[in-house]
């Protein structure tokens, strides 16, 4: 059933564009760069989409997990830095991750589902993210941070906090995702 | 409705429906407005927009000319990722196609995150008929399908609703709303949040669409804003998605293109919250592709409509579009309205309805929507070639004419609604459809002036569930038609 459908789709195919003439793809916009990202410019652009974002060198960010986390359980995927978060004991209320790239100009995190990252769902289903960004892991552009990631693992593009505007147009920040996004972002 | 004449409503009718329109009109002109300055500052931002906007051109164009070879490709890597693919010639073979792999899973209720092939195809209807229940989880959707009527924006499904009417909708037909709901947007996120929360974590089927289907990986990628998208593509254990022929990409760098065009294009953000990317069965889930025709390999055939395929639904024509600014969505009579619908509706469907046969005459052929579409689709020389094919009667010709005079000179209009009388002899004193909108050039309705859902169904689209409680407020208008 399925197979004689493909084969009429695909035959309509053929014929609807038999004779018109082959169409080159020009690309003449900006590619990737393979330099490394702004990390200010990744920062405001994080702020932009009302995220808490936090700048700190590399030898603080267990201090300021601990700082901003107080009061808080947080869940701790595989493979996340032990020696950067300790949660204490009871019910989570929120998830702490890694990401694989960060992209400075749209203030974009992705998660690949790596070391620290967890599956998808762990990083949904909390209504409180806090994400470790690495400075060498921000990029300039998109182009850049799809150069970067491998296609095949399952990637969460995160800008901001979730948010919808079908009320009236007005912007209300989390609805299914998490309500609040604070990112770390380590430097140095 | 034929041969019932209602006559003039009692004055209260009259009054609300004036408010009704007034607050549609409101919403319209907010919603594009505002969306229209946040694209064009982002926009602005990226200084290769147009090198941008012609790769994204060419990337579809290309795709299109070998779409055979892309599909037979992205089906391979789909089924080597361990997902089934199907293919469905049109909407009866997709519904039927997914009604038999939910009924396979034991099920009877599914989510779904919004898609506007699934609405296309009028999956929803089709799975009531075989007992399914489908919920729509999108914010917007969920308003849509509570109030019983139509989406009439491809973004802001909801747009025609305000923020009254959502917390009366969710007090009457959301189980479990709080008695104390107010009106404010953040209570009613939060109530939609909650009530849909429990759906999330106990649905084991969730249907959804694509932005993109990547050839060369077998990816597939959604772009939303509320997280509601993600619940539906990770959490359910099956994950049934369906997708129009024409989403493909051959390359995965060729997302590069989109991932910019898009989000700027549609909500006006350099990003939009989430985009889920996944490839195949993942993280333990079991996947199924339907790829789908429904009259697109025939678009395809139309040397100047075909580019009409090129659309990535973004809805920036909706937005800078005069006569949808007026008319509202609902208007068009198809899950896609606007400029992109007036192209769009009649090459899928096929010029046989009045309706479909005059989608090609609402337009004024200003051009703004070509400006801003960011794949460049001319739809005003699409609108100029279907009207030369739409056998479309003299007097309607003449019609819009008069209102597209009237539209290309916004001087002119002021006087032509000083003058409304004069006017209206030249256009004729009832349009068909959509375009009855345009005849009362003084006071510019903007609806049909018949219950959407009476016209809606009397055109030959599918009837929505039924209405538990009349659809109150919905679009009620007189019908004078004899
Ligand atoms: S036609 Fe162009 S502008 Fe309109 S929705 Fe499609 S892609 Fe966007």
């Amino acid at each position: 059933m399925s197979g004689a459908a493909r084969e009429v789709i695909l035959r309509r195919i053929r014929s609807a564009v038999e004779g018109a003439p082959e169409a080159e793809i020009v690309r003449g916009y900006r590619g990737a760069t393979g330099e490394p990202g702004d990390v200010e410019l990744f920062a405001e652009r994080v702020r932009d989409y009302k995220a808490i974002v936090h700048v700190v060198p590399r030898a603080e960010v267990a201090s300021t997990l601990a700082r901003i986390t107080e009061g808080r359980v947080l869940a701790v995927p595989a493979g996340f830095p032990s020696d950067m978060y300790a949660p204490s004991e009871g019910e989570p209320d929120g998830v702490v991750s890694t990401c694989a790239v960060a992209i400075a100009e749209t203030g974009t995190i992705v998660l690949d589902a790596g070391p620290g990252q967890g599956t998808r769902a762990q990083t949904l289903i909390p209504d409180y993210h806090l994400c470790v960004v690495r400075d060498d892991q921000i990029v300039p552009n998109v182009p850049d941070a799809i150069a970067r990631l491998d296609a095949t693992r399952p990637l969460t593009w995160i800008s901001g906090p979730s948010a919808t505007s079908d009320i009236e147009l007005n912007r209300v920040e989390g609805v299914h995702g998490p309500r609040t996004l604070e990112v770390v972002i380590a430097i140095g | 409705m034929s041969g019932v004449f209602v006559g003039m409503p009692a004055f209260p009718k009259n009054a609300a429906k004036a408010v009704q329109n007034s607050q549609l009109r409101f919403n319209l002109r907010k919603a594009t407005h505002t969306i229209r300055g946040k694209r064009a500052a982002v926009v602005g931002e990226l200084d290769d927009w147009a090198e941008l906007r012609q790769a994204g051109k060419t990337i579809k164009d290309h795709t299109l000319r070998n779409l055979d070879r892309y599909l037979v490709e992205l089906e391979e890597k789909v089924t080597a990722a361990g997902g089934v693919v199907h293919w469905a010639r049109d909407a009866a073979e997709a519904n039927r196609i997914v009604a038999r792999l939910v009924k396979d899973t034991g099920e009877t209720e599914v989510v779904k995150v919004k898609s506007m092939a699934t609405m296309e195809i009028g999956l929803n209807e089709a799975l009531a008929e075989e007992g399914i229940e489908a919920f729509e989880t999108d914010l917007a959707e969920l308003i849509v399908q509570l109030g019983d009527d139509f989406p009439s924006h491809i973004l802001v499904p909801a747009i025609h609703r305000n923020r009254a009417e959502i917390r009366e909708l969710f007090l009457k037909k959301m189980a479990g709303a709080p008695k104390d709901l107010t009106d404010e947007p953040r209570a009613l996120a939060e109530a939609a949040r909650l009530y849909l929360r429990k759906r999330f974590l106990e649905a084991k089927v969730a249907i959804s669409g694509a932005n993109f289907m990547i050839a060369e990986t077998g990816t597939l990628v959604v772009l939303e804003s509320e997280g509601n998208g993600r619940m539906c593509l990770t959490l359910p254990k099956t994950l049934i998605s369906v997708v129009g022929i024409e989403k493909l990409l051959p390359t995965w760098q060729d997302l590069e293109v989109f991932l910019q065009l898009l989000p700027r294009s549609s909500t006006g953000e350099r990003m939009n919250p989430y985009t889920s990317m996944w490839t195949g069965a993942t993280e333990g889930q079991e996947f199924h592709l339907v790829l789908l025709d429904n009259g697109r390999t025939s678009v395809l055939a139309d040397k100047v409509g075909r580019q009409a395929l090129r659309c990535i639904r973004c809805s920036a024509c909706l937005n800078v579009c005069p006569v949808y600014e007026r008319a509202g969505g609902h208007a068009y009579g198809s899950v896609y309205p606007g400029p992109i619908g007036a192209i769009l509706t009649p090459q899928l469907r096929g010029m046989d309805s009045e309706l479909d046969r005059s989608l090609p005459y609402a337009s004024s052929l200003c051009g703004a929507c070509y400006e801003v579409c960011p794949v460049a689709i001319d739809i005003p020389s699409v609108l100029v070639d279907l009207r030369a094919k739409a056998r479309h009667p003299r007097t309607e010709r003449a019609g819009m004419a008069a209102a597209g005079w009237v539209f290309e000179r916004s001087k002119r209009l002021a006087k032509a609604q000083r003058f409304g009388g004069r006017m209206r002899r030249l256009v004729p004193k009832r349009l068909p459809g959509p375009l009855s909108a345009w005849t009362d050039t003084r006071d510019m309705p903007e609806i049909p002036a018949e219950s959407f859902r009476d016209w809606w169904i009397r055109e030959g689209g599918t009837a929505g569930r039924r209405p538990a409680v009349p659809p109150d407020g919905n679009l009620p208008q007189e019908s004078r038609k004899s």
